[in-house]
């Protein structure tokens, strides 16, 4: 995995473009620390940053087909490359290295634009195509990696991340203080939008073409699922167990491609622990596997760890995550992340990136994606409960079912029916309401909004990140089953817009290490959905077809454990911390520069954490959320119409 | 100062953090709106009870008798006049 950057400007001569090439790189040298490359021409630039994985020697990008005109820019890798190459050989195609790279240079020419169409991987790139004028620009189907892109008086700039793209002297950091609205309700700004207004995300599985006139962006891949009439009881549950096996264990072996070493993350949970049992059978080698600890019980999983270590005998390495190491390094988890985050969970993910790196590894399997596609988040349970409360909202028992749902919070334990009813929207929810899975999460993250300035708040106006997201939904989504509809939110919106970058792409590649995810491989991603939903989420058993099809990688206690979300110290971590910044970023005097809260609701919140922590969600959310906002845009440089002076 | 406005001014310094401008009505939901969580609740009940120097029982902590500034006087009041009875 890499960085490209890159532009089309009418405006950019062989010459000046390479200046802005290569300040473009060096801005996200990070990603590709083994080496950097650049290609110019009137009008075109291609740039790109190594992490060398396949092709060690013959490698170098930008990578060119003279025969035909083309170069091309490329993060990523594509996972059935041998295939496509034989296939293309097939064809007449012959090939100069040994490189996935050069595979998509002859895909194009075989096949054009939707040569993305053939790839199975995580990729982005940037391919120019001189006969035609044409740049074409694209990225994988599930959002792994990253692209972004601006334009510029005479043309576009593009780039994986953002603080490339600020290198050009057109481009400008400005808040966009709608995207702003999106995190402090969903977690993460609306594809296309940044929290940088004017600067944009291709979304997942689209292609952008750029020749003539105005750029062209176009999905090639939708995630969909079956109509709900359509929808079998159960359908075949050995036939289907057996088909998730094959399938997950050809997506994990595929993945261990690569001219170096690949080791596993091991949470401790079910799904890192199928992935590091399937791995560890497809290598020679011991497999090396990496895992955080918790200073905090609460959110330590090292038991569970230990216990799938001395199942599978890997070499294990672990990183202890203390809140003061999450409060020592949260500016940079913000830097990387390139935007305000509302929660720290990033945090010991970036220590863990760190950890595989010092242990000399740079590509690492990871079991993110299997609670989107084969439903294991407690959500899909919630929005279960709720439906069945909601029938019935007289029931003095049916609200109970939710202190299930939460056993690790235990403030909910001690709730009565009437008030778990309250919480979980049971008494005001529509059943209709194309949202009505993730309300609950939307609004109480929402609520932290109540620490918005009142210029931000008059700069919304009426502006509702809920309504904006339910834009974006697809005319078929009603005829979805409900668990399919809420497995699309999570999907669609939450698994690209915060997962796989914030906390995935972005703190992994802090180190220059790639994340590869066996779940998410398109094929697997396509099977689960056509899953009937009582095989995913059985009663509020979730993920149960994957557990049925993988018992026998793994001892009974993990393979049964019941889900434990991620999650890390929020506004705790802080609590003890006299780090500068802190102050910096939360005096009167900075939020007041920045314009985006309100100063005596912060003093307040300051307060109330030094004297006794903050317990709840809104108050940790708007915690983590308005400390990174500000530490965002101080160290991005942002300006906003919110603290530009006014004219006289 | 009524019971209604010993209320307010104890969620708005609470539960808004002194932004009087988000308080909502009277009459309103606490809990629909976000102003009060599962973790809000036991404070309130503290505060009921040292304030208006009343006993709030378990059964007693329910969104009927506790999820707007009106509900919970009404309780209050309740309870007042069943300790003089």
């Amino acid at each position: 995995m890499c960085g490209i950057v890159g532009y089309r400007d009418q405006g950019m001569t062989a010459g000046n473009g390479g200046a802005l090439l290569r300040a473009m790189t060096q801005a996200i040298a990070h990603r590709g620390p083994d080496g950097d490359g650049h290609w110019t021409a009137d009008g075109i630039g291609l740039g790109h940053r190594r992490l060398a994985i396949v092709g060690l020697t013959d490698g170098q990008q930008p990578m060119a087909d003279p025969e035909a005109g083309l170069v091309i820019s490329y993060n990523g890798e594509v996972f059935n490359f041998p295939q496509l190459r034989a296939d293309l050989e097939a064809r007449g195609h012959r090939f100069r290295t040994r490189t996935d790279t050069e595979v998509i240079l002859k895909l194009y020419r075989q096949y054009g634009a939707d040569c993305v169409t053939h790839l199975n991987g995580d990729f982005a790139f940037a391919l120019w195509d001189a006969p035609h004028r044409r740049l074409l620009l694209a990225r994988d189907r599930m959002g792994v990696r990253p692209l972004f892109w601006a334009r510029t008086p005479t043309g576009i700039a593009f780039a994986s991340e953002i603080k490339a793209l600020l290198c050009h002297e057109a481009i400008n950091p400005t808040l966009d203080p709608f995207a702003l609205d999106d995190i402090f309700t969903h977690w993460s700004p609306l594809a296309p939008r940044t929290i940088f207004k004017d600067i944009n995300e291709l979304p997942p599985g689209h292609l952008m073409i750029i020749e003539a006139g105005e750029p062209i962006i176009r999905p090639y891949w939708r995630l969909d699922f079956p109509d709900a009439t359509d929808v079998a009881p159960e359908g075949n549950e050995d036939a289907t167990a057996e088909a998730v096996l094959d399938l997950l264990t050809d997506a994990t072996r595929i993945r261990m491609r690569a001219d170096v070493p690949v080791g596993a993350y091991l949470s401790g949970g079910l799904d890192s622990s199928i992935i590091a049992a399937l791995a560890a059978r497809e290598t020679s080698e011991r497999l090396s596997t990496f895992s955080v600890a918790f200073e905090s019980a609460e959110h330590d999983e090292s038991g569970f760890q230990r216990q799938m270590v001395s199942a599978l005998g890997t070499n294990h390495a672990q990183v202890l995550c203390r809140n003061s190491d999450i409060a020592e390094i949260f500016p940079q988890i913000v830097e990387m992340a390139e935007r305000p985050i509302v929660r720290t969970a990033p945090a010991p993910m970036h220590m863990l990136a760190g950890l595989v790196r010092d242990s000399g590894y740079k590509v690492v399997l990871t079991g993110e994606g299997a609670d989107e596609i084969f439903a294991g988040y407690d959500i899909f349970r919630e929005n279960k409960v709720r439906r069945f409360c909601a029938r019935d909202p007289k029931s003095e028992r049916r609200a109970l079912l939710f202190k299930r749902l939460y056993p690790y919070l235990p403030q909910l334990q001690r709730q009565n029916a009437a008030y778990l009813a309250a919480y979980f929207g049971v008494n005001v929810a529509s059943l209709d309401d194309p949202l009505f899975s993730h309300r609950p999460r939307f609004r109480s993250t929402a609520a932290a909004k109540l620490f918005f300035s009142g210029d931000l708040k008059a700069e919304l106006s009426d502006y509702d990140a809920s309504d904006a997201l339910a834009a974006q939904l697809p005319e078929r989504f009603g005829r979805w089953h409900p668990l399919h509809q809420a497995q699309y939110l999570e999907t669609r919106f939450l698994l690209p817009g915060y997962i796989l970058s914030a906390q995935g792409d972005r703190m992994a590649m802090a180190h220059g290490v790639e994340g590869r995810f066996p779940f998410l491989d398109h094929r697997l991603v396509e099977l689960a959905a056509s899953i009937p939903p009582a095989l995913k989420l059985r009663g509020l058993d979730e993920k149960y077809i994957l557990r049925r099809a993988t018992r026998h990688l793994l001892p009974a206690e993990i393979g049964k454990r019941i889900k434990q979300p991620y999650r890390a110290p929020d506004s705790e971590a802080f609590a003890a911390s006299a780090a500068p910044y802190i102050e910096a970023a939360l005096s009167d005097a900075a939020l007041a520069r920045t314009g985006m809260f309100n100063p005596r609701a912060v003093k307040a919140l300051r307060e109330k954490l030094a004297s006794s922590g903050l317990t709840g969600f809104r108050d940790n959310t708007a915690f983590v959320g308005v400390l990174s906002a500000q530490i965002w845009a101080d160290r991005f440089a942002v300006s906003s119409d919110l603290n530009r002076p006014q004219a006289a | 100062m009524t019971a209604q406005d010993k209320i307010r001014s104890f969620i708005v310094e609470n539960f808004l953090f002194g932004d009087a401008d988000s308080m909502i009505e009277n009459s309103g939901s606490l809990i629909e709106n976000e102003i009060l969580d599962s973790t809000a609740v036991l404070e309130l009940v503290a505060f009921v009870e040292e304030t208006f120097s009343v006993q709030v029982a378990d059964t007693d902590i329910v969104p009927a008798n506790l999820d707007s500034v009106d509900a919970i006087a009404s309780f209050v009041a309740a309870k007042a006049s069943d300790a003089a009875a």
